[in-house]
């Protein structure tokens, strides 16, 4: 049954539609997290306020939730799920840059979509710097590009490494979602005094 | 439009007064986590955010040169058949977009400013956050993600890479933080 496109053939015009109606729900979702506004989203990072973790953790447990229950009940085909594909080292080293970028640049590229939308200026200095970042990538490392492609592997999960179930997986990640929301409550209290005042 | 952008001097989001509370993180995520599962649903594939930017990339480039383009190992990938707007993730963007906007201005939360903390200027803010924006884009070029496509979309279905990278955008933060403080405390 699911999902959908492995059975029906969107026109060009109908995928894009899905693509902005979907866009929506994904910018209204961004905007009530408080995701538009750059303190929020470091505060993560300084302890205070833990909704960047906490949001995107549920966001995770709960997609992941609905996949592992709908593909138990044979109502979703998880082999039709596309899977990127897996290199290690270029994950690692393009997390630990992208991470740097986020800490100093205050927004990610989703986000900065947020910010841009409520009128904050930085996010439209976050967005173009993006843009010059790519046009970069593109003209100064295209071998870095052939480098990566030729050294992706084939779809790498936790179950299929480990051979535990999707759902045994799910039910760990909700139990330690329960357990991670206590503890972000705690570090909350702890760090307050950081919170910055006005 | 002038009516719709709050202005204030001080630079601080935070202090604006008339701005509806935010919804609670769990609910937001939960919300959140629907729609990237009506995406799985719908599509087969996650959420993104970086190919709409490299879309917008290779349409720029192809107006100086469309051999340019289909020539280059990164551009070529977003040329589409020499309609790169016509992108995927560039609607999604759109959208998500227009759903911020409304979302932002039916709350009270549109203001005209620049976020940072006290103790950095405007100016400062601006380029830290053009600065930040151009590594950001190469680490998520590098991963083939960022937030959205790898550790969001990636981590519901625990891709073992994804998760590698949440790990290591997390650590890097985490370990930059005491330096960039600055900016925001």
């Amino acid at each position: 049954m699911f999902p959908l496109a492995s059975h029906i053939d969107f026109s060009v015009t109908a995928s894009l539609a899905i693509a902005a109606l979907l866009g929506l729900g994904f910018g209204i979702a961004l905007e009530r997290a408080g995701f538009g506004s750059a303190r929020r989203l470091t505060a993560v990072f300084y302890l205070y306020d833990m909704a960047v973790v906490k949001v995107m953790f549920t966001a995770i447990v709960t997609a992941m939730t609905g996949i592992a229950v709908l593909a138990g009940i044979g109502a979703l085909d998880l082999a039709e799920l596309y899977v990127e594909p897996t290199f290690l080292s270029a994950q690692l080293i393009g997390g630990l840059v992208f991470g740097a970028g986020f800490i100093i640049g205050g927004y990610c590229p989703g986000t900065t979509i947020a910010a841009m939308a409520s009128g904050r200026k930085d996010g439209f200095a976050f967005a173009a710097g993006m843009l010059a970042g790519v046009m970069a990538y593109a003209e100064l490392t295209p071998g870095i590009e052939t480098w990566i492609r030729s050294n992706a592997t084939a779809d790498l999960t936790l179950p299929s490494v480990t051979g535990i179930a999707m759902g045994w997986w799910t039910l760990g990640f909700i139990g330690f979602l329960v357990f991670a929301a206590w503890g972000m409550g705690r570090l909350e209290q702890a760090f307050a005094h950081l919170r910055p005042r006005g | 439009m002038a009516h719709v952008f709050a202005h204030t001097t001080s630079g601080r989001a935070e202090s604006a007064s008339r701005a509806q509370p935010l919804w609670n993180p769990y609910l937001a995520g939960v919300f959140l986590g629907l729609v990237l599962l009506a995406t799985y649903l719908v599509t087969g594939r996650g959420l993104g955010a970086v190919g709409g930017f490299s879309s917008l990339a290779a349409w720029l480039t192809g107006l100086a040169s469309p051999e340019h383009v289909t020539a280059n190992a990164v551009h070529s990938r977003y040329w589409n058949d020499g309609a790169p707007l016509a992108s995927w993730t560039l609607f999604l963007l759109g959208g998500a977009f227009i759903g911020a906007w409304l979302s932002a201005r039916r709350a009270g939360r549109i203001e005209w400013t620049v976020e940072r903390g006290p103790r950095v200027s405007d100016s400062q803010r601006m380029w830290l956050a053009f600065a930040g924006g151009f590594i950001a884009a190469f680490g998520a070029k590098i991963a083939k993600g960022c937030t959205s496509g790898q550790a969001l979309t990636g981590g519901s279905i625990l891709n073992v890479g994804s998760l590698v990278f949440m790990a290591a955008v997390f650590a890097a933060a985490y370990g930059l933080a005491y330096f960039v403080r600055k900016e925001w405390l």
